[in-house]
């Protein structure tokens, strides 16, 4: 239930992933707004929550990637093609490398800015910088690696949805569902059923699907 | 808040200069930008400050010779003349979020008592206004200097930055500006 097993995710991996999911888009939202603001206090205050729960999503994802080293993965479906197997796997590592890389990127920006403005993460905890010489060129540096990395983020977390909508209701293997519920994740042979326990799909409307 | 501070600095250097020299002291000066420093800081979390100085304010003092209690300040700063050594903290600074110089020109101190605390010191009162707020102030104020119609005070003291609805930023940097002036007039 808690853990992973080689037919479904456990509960810590399922609620892990929503939640870095909602803090990753909320952020990529707040960032994009915060620096368009014209009320300058309003862009203040937001900035420093978009630290916040910059800081809070690479707490989990490292957490989150602990979680998953130690634990079994559940398997693809048998049906799935070679090809979409590799690709799942380089979209995986790369969203991974992102959620690191970019509140990483972000912490960094903080550290070498010129500005040396304090980051009191939600107004209570004092977080040191990190040990980057503080210049011009660095911020700028930073500032542009932190946006770019937020664009590719754009891009990866729409493709990793549309996939997923498209196993879920183009493909109609599971894949998605076994996402949101751990006990509703056991793997069918059948290719003409989903994941989820006790949902069915029509196998001739399975197969026209596949078949378009 | 700057002017203020200058204005009571002028004010407390009053009653000390009249403990050693009142006759002299006695009259009407005129601050002297060039020879005077309005500089504050905000303490910031984990250490250090956020520091700056306005360059451009004006102000008079006047020494009552005979009883100190009445002499007055009044000092006015200009917002928009603020420096940090950082562009966009300055032009933060200046925006709707902190001074708002678009729509508020000055910060405006008028002294209404003077305290003497010791030969050399004394503490001056009255209203700050800032943006449209006002709130009453104190600065304590030491004569420093006092010669051939010159004289100079130092005057230091501390603000709340919430009175006059400028504390954004609270607490990552303090609601507490520190105030350390250098204030130079001439008799005029």
């Amino acid at each position: 239930m808690m853990r992973n097993s080689r037919q479904a995710y456990g509960l810590v991996a399922i609620v892990l992933h929503w939640l870095i999911a909602l803090l990753i888009i909320g952020q990529l939202v707040f960032g994009t707004l915060m620096v368009r603001l014209a009320d300058q206090r309003l862009a203040f205050e937001l900035i420093q929550w978009h630290k916040s729960f910059g800081l809070l999503t690479l707490a989990l994802v490292v957490i989150r990637l602990a979680w998953r080293l130690a634990g079994p993965l559940p398997s693809y479906p048998p049906t799935l093609p070679g090809w979409e197997v590799r690709s799942a796997r380089i979209m995986h590592r790369l969203l991974y490398g992102l959620m690191l890389a970019l509140p990483l990127s972000g912490w960094a920006l903080v550290s070498v800015s010129v500005l040396a403005i304090p980051t009191l993460a939600f107004y209570l905890v004092l977080v040191p910088n990190l040990p980057l010489g503080v210049s011009e060129g660095a911020e700028d540096f930073w500032s542009a690696a932190h946006r770019l990395l937020g664009y590719a983020m754009m891009v990866l977390v729409s493709v990793h949805v549309a996939a997923s909508l498209r196993h879920e209701f183009w493909l109609g293997n599971g894949l998605l569902w076994r996402m949101l519920a751990p006990r509703r994740s056991r793997f069918r042979e059948d290719p003409s059923r989903n994941f989820a326990e006790g949902r069915s799909v029509d196998a001739a409307q399975a197969q026209r699907r596949r078949t378009r | 808040m700057m002017a203020r501070l200058t204005g009571i600095g002028l004010l407390l250097a009053l009653p000390a200069v009249a403990a050693v020299s009142l006759g002299d002291a006695a009259g009407r000066y005129v601050i002297n930008e060039s020879g005077s420093t309005i500089a504050f800081a905000i303490p910031k979390a984990g250490g250090g400050a956020l520091t700056g100085t306005f360059g451009r304010f004006r102000g008079t003092i006047q020494i009552n010779g005979q009883n100190i209690a009445n002499s007055r300040v009044d000092i006015t700063i200009f917002p928009e003349s603020l420096r940090t050594g950082e562009s966009r903290t300055d032009a933060f600074l200046k925006s709707d979020a902190v001074f708002d110089t678009a729509h508020e020109k000055e910060i405006h101190f008028r002294s209404n008592a003077v305290k003497r605390t010791g030969d050399s010191t004394a503490v001056v009162s009255g209203p700050l206004t800032a943006r449209g707020r006002t709130g009453n102030e104190s600065f304590n104020v030491e004569l420093k200097d006092l010669a051939k119609g010159a004289i100079s005070f130092r005057v230091t003291g501390k603000v709340l930055r919430s009175r006059y609805g400028m504390d954004v930023g609270t607490p990552i940097y303090s609601n507490t500006v520190d105030f350390d002036m250098t204030l130079a007039a001439r008799r005029g």
